[in-house]
């Protein structure tokens, strides 16, 4: 650690593990004047809330948010976690944060008071600073309306499950959670109506439906009734046009399906478009993990730290500190049984660690890479304008120092499907540093892991066959078992023949 | 800007919807993996919370995926190099020889690991007992012990006045002094106050005169009539109700009588605690109230607790029927039938004195299979007997006397057993639904 040493003057604010609300709030005053006096962090205002262990396997489940409409994969994570908790192979994580204004935190009560020290600047600060600054999060997700919307979605699922029968939700659900990764907006943003023109539409919808039905259509033959209600519905929202009119090719299948189906009923398109609005809230989160973890663990790594040389808290704390931090920032080697991927929290904070230090004390090589942070002392604003204008995989193109590199003794692996063997690419020399990083940062990048997926026909004068095309990633096939799970549930969703073409060759 | 607030206290449990829809979801699964998971469990355990690992074929939730091992190339960068360098070629696993479980593996290929979660207690024991029924529970049903429980039964005109209802009580007077257009007092305060200001102002002229008289006047009618109109009266007053309501407790016990003499072995014993402790648990479920009798007998029988039933040894010859006897004493001194839903369960390796049998048979039929609910005799048997019985008709003595007391009653079942597997299904058929409707 690299803390200069300096006069330990003032009264540590508790000694002790345990800790009151009293207590915490005197705390959390302490570690806001760090976080916005010294490391400038804008924040929400934080709603910090203290649950017992019980209610944060209960928050697991459900993405971590504190409302979620029903459906038995919650209650199968649930049901996993609840297990793997009880027979002690996985504890609970500290803190749950939402990206919410106010910004809700979730502390553990079993948390001891240097925990909990630690888990208010990680979420209340880190997480938050970075949920209201981040262009990502900022473009795609409305944070004051999160809560809302969830509760909207929970009501008007369980409404639906009543009046059209629990199976059917969750046929529907099931069938829009399949594509749930295909349903979210990449590069462009709908006009977003608001909560007032949203219940504006669904009242009309409702409408619509009370007021066409009469009874005595039931004594009709079909047809009539359905040519009926096809004239009435077919507004310029859910008009089903010619192919120019559905803007093909498009990406997100569940915004396509809730437009354009043919079958869909208005309250199935309406929970459609509740998948695709949660699917994309969380869009976001998935291409900043490395940046959000690391944002928030260089906030709170500072600022313990900062709490420590103020004499705030006493060496107790401190060391109780560093254990957990270590743990949380230990990324075991490949070949360790322990190893499950990179640790984003252990590479987020070694990349933003890094940034501190060349600003501070900087190498020759880092005056080579980093002509604009080595030695500036500017570290603060290069992180905070790091947190607010990249993802992932920007991120580490821009900002993957060498040293980081030899510290995790990185090293690229090539895989060809046809070869024998994996080729070593690159590793963490000289001559391997940008090809390794480019790489890495590539892996990032969610379209190399995302199948990517496009509607591009609907044959709606003929048999109404619908057209998918996946475009493959350097030529990597889809698995087919799941494939043709998947086609399935855009066949049912669709009401007609669904196929998807797979060119061998695609241009990237 | 901060806000603390304590969630400790609210509900726990709000996965729970959730979690009834999962295992509603993949009940056919769960249900497989249960009873497979019970065959080679011992009964005393099998009630507690237990892990339980079903295949995820219902439970699946398909996404589009990547199967890089079936074309094109991909890159992987992976921390803690030791020796490798650039240009290094690493062979590859040749199938099925088992890839590392890393996050790529996970998210690439198409892995079907079981799903491994835990059921509760309750949820163990409902799947278990699914179809199985009490044959014969409604006939003594009626006539059990009734307590009686405290019940809001709507509001009385008379009560107790710690028991009146003041929403209820104050309507009616609301209503009343509506209907009766009884004066309010805001009403009447504005003439007292003009009367007031009349007297106190200068002497008065004829008209004031006149005026004060008919404020005086008016004043009057109208504290009459807010005196007989009055601001509560009797007739408002209601006063909660609670009647008493009767509630049926349902009470059981349970017969246990087992044969201790030498021939019955620790594995005969062993399988006869299985089925008793089965028994108990499904009746447990059934009854609030469940008392056991455990009887134990060789040449002669008693009463015994629990732990001189199962584990302490006794020698002497074996006559059943003194078992029988024992039983018929305990049911007249302390369970009347009327009170209490008997059932019985009954275990032996099938030999008894000759001659015994028929005393057996008489026992039964005159005197136990009528206050009995029903009566389950299990003879165990060891695999070489069990091929040589294979017919339901030959046996030995004692099997062959019940089976006349079989056909005559309806609530009498028997069955052999040679090993731990075939006791649940053995009990599955002794319960069943339909055996339960066929004795009805």
């Amino acid at each position: 650690m690299s803390v200069a040493p300096t006069k330990r003057s003032g009264e540590p604010l508790f000694t002790s593990a345990e800790w009151d609300f009293a207590l915490l709030k005197k705390v959390y005053g302490a570690i806001e004047e760090i976080a916005v006096n010294d490391l400038q962090l804008d924040t929400y205002p934080n709603q910090i809330e203290i649950i017992s262990s019980e209610q944060m396997l209960d928050a697991y489940s459900a993405h971590g948010m504190p409302l979620m409409y029903h459906h038995w994969s919650f209650g199968k994570i649930f049901a996993r976690e609840e297990t793997m908790y009880q027979k002690g192979w996985s504890g609970l994580a500290y803190e749950i944060v939402i990206n919410a204004n106010p910004c809700i935190a979730y502390l553990m009560e079993e948390n001891t008071m240097t925990m909990q020290a630690l888990v208010m600047a990680h979420a209340c600060f880190g997480h938050n600073h970075f949920f209201k600054n981040n262009y990502l999060f900022k473009q795609w997700t409305n944070a004051e309306a999160i809560l809302d919307y969830l509760a909207f979605a929970k009501k008007y699922v369980s409404a639906a499950e009543e009046k059209y029968g629990a199976d059917q939700v969750e046929q529907l659900l099931d069938s829009a959670h399949a594509i749930m990764e295909q349903g979210v907006f990449r590069y462009r943003r709908p006009p977003r109506p608001s909560r007032a023109q949203r219940e504006e539409r669904l009242r009309r919808r409702q409408q619509y439906e009370e007021e066409s039905f009469n009874d005595i259509w039931r004594t009709l033959p079909n047809t009539a009734r359905d040519m009926n209600a096809d004239e009435q519905s077919t507004d310029e929202e859910e008009f089903i046009g010619p192919q120019t009119l559905m803007n093909l090719p498009e990406e997100n299948l569940i915004y396509f399906l809730e437009k354009h189906s043919p079958t869909l009923r208005n309250w199935q398109r309406e929970i459609l478009r509740i998948v695709r609005n949660v699917a994309q809230y969380f869009y976001p989160q998935i291409q900043t993990k490395v940046m959000n973890e690391g944002c928030a663990t260089f906030v709170h790594h500072y600022i313990m730290n900062a709490l420590y040389d103020k004499g705030l808290i006493t060496e107790g704390s401190i060391l109780e500190f560093l254990h957990s931090h270590s743990s949380v920032v230990f990324q075991p080697g490949y070949d360790d049984s322990r190893y499950y991927g990179i640790n984003p929290y252990a590479l987020g904070f070694a990349m933003m660690d890094d940034i501190k230090r060349m600003s501070e004390k900087p190498t020759e090589e880092d005056r080579d890479w980093f002509p604009e942070i080595a030695g500036k002392g500017n570290w603060r604003d290069v992180l905070k304008h790091a947190w607010a204008n990249y993802r992932d995989e920007s991120f580490i193109q821009q900002f993957l120092s060498p040293k980081v590199m030899r510290d995790l003794k990185l090293f690229a692996v090539r895989d060809k499907s046809e070869d024998p063997v994996y080729t070593v690419a690159a590793i963490h020399n000289e001559l391997g540093y940008r090809r390794l990083r480019t790489t890495l940062a590539r892996l990032y990048d969610l379209a190399t892991h995302q199948p990517d997926i496009q509607v591009v026909g609907a044959n709606l004068a003929g048999d109404r066959t619908l057209t998918l095309r996946h475009n493959r990633y350097r030529g990597i096939p889809l698995a087919p078992a799941s494939r043709d799970a998947v086609l399935k549930h855009i066949r049912k969703l669709w009401g007609y023949d669904v196929v998807l073409d797979e060119p061998e060759e695609t241009e990237d | 800007m901060s806000n603390f607030i304590d969630r400790r206290l609210n509900p726990k449990g709000k996965s729970l919807a959730n979690r009834q829809r999962f295992i509603r979801r993949a009940r056919a699964e769960i249900k497989e993996a249960v009873q497979k998971s019970l065959k080679d469990r011992t009964v005393s355990d099998f009630a507690k919370d237990q892990k339980i690992s079903i295949p995820t074929k219902s439970t699946k939730e398909p996404r589009f995926r990547h199967d890089p091992g079936a074309g094109g190339e991909h890159d992987r960068v992976l921390p803690g190099n030791k020796d490798f360098v650039e240009g290094d070629q690493i062979k590859k696993p040749r199938q099925g020889e088992g890839q590392g479980r890393g996050k790529d593996a996970a998210s690439g290929g198409e892995f079907e690991d079981d799903f491994t979660f835990t059921l509760s207690q309750d949820e163990i024991l409902d799947i278990f007992f699914e179809d199985l029924e009490l044959p014969n529970l409604i006939k003594t049903s009626l006539k059990e012990i009734k307590t009686y429980n405290w019940r809001r039964a709507g509001f009385t005109t008379a009560g107790s006045p710690n028991q009146i209802n003041l929403v209820r009580t104050m309507r009616n007077s609301f209503g009343r002094r509506l209907a009766m257009r009884r004066p309010k007092e805001s009403e009447v305060e504005p003439l007292r106050q003009r009367l007031l200001e009349l007297k106190c102002g200068a002497a008065p002229d004829a008209d004031k005169r006149e005026e004060i008289e008919e404020l005086e006047e008016e004043i009057a009618r109208l504290e009459h009539k807010r005196r007989w109109v009055p601001f509560l009266d009797p007739v408002d007053v209601r006063y909660n109700a609670f009647e008493q309501q009767p509630i049926p407790t349902s009470q059981a016990v349970m017969f246990c009588l087992m044969d201790v003499s030498g021939s019955m072995g620790e594995r005969e014993k062993d399988l006869a605690k299985r089925f008793f402790m089965l028994l108990h648990l499904f009746l447990k479920r059934r009854y609030e109230r469940l008392d056991i009798v455990f009887i134990r007998h060789t040449h002669d029988a008693q009463e015994v607790d629990e732990h001189t039933f199962f584990y302490s040894r006794q020698s002497g010859g074996t006559i059943v029927s003194t078992a029988l006897e024992e039983m018929k004493k305990i049911v007249a001194e302390r369970y009347a039938t009327g009170e209490w839903n008997i059932y019985a369960a009954q275990a032996s390796d099938g030999y008894t004195q000759t001659g015994d049998a028929s005393r057996c048979v008489d026992l039964l039929n005159q005197d136990i299979m009528p206050v009995c609910q029903y009566y389950a005799y299990i003879e165990i048997l060891d695999e070489r007997e069990m091929e040589v019985f294979s017919s339901e008709e030959s046996g030995a003595e004692l099997w062959r006397a019940y089976r006349t007391v079989a056909k005559q009653w309806a609530n009498f079942a028997t069955k052999r057993i040679a090993k731990p597997q075939d006791i649940f299904p053995v009990f599955r058929e002794l319960f069943s639904k339909e055996a339960a409707e066929a004795t009805t």
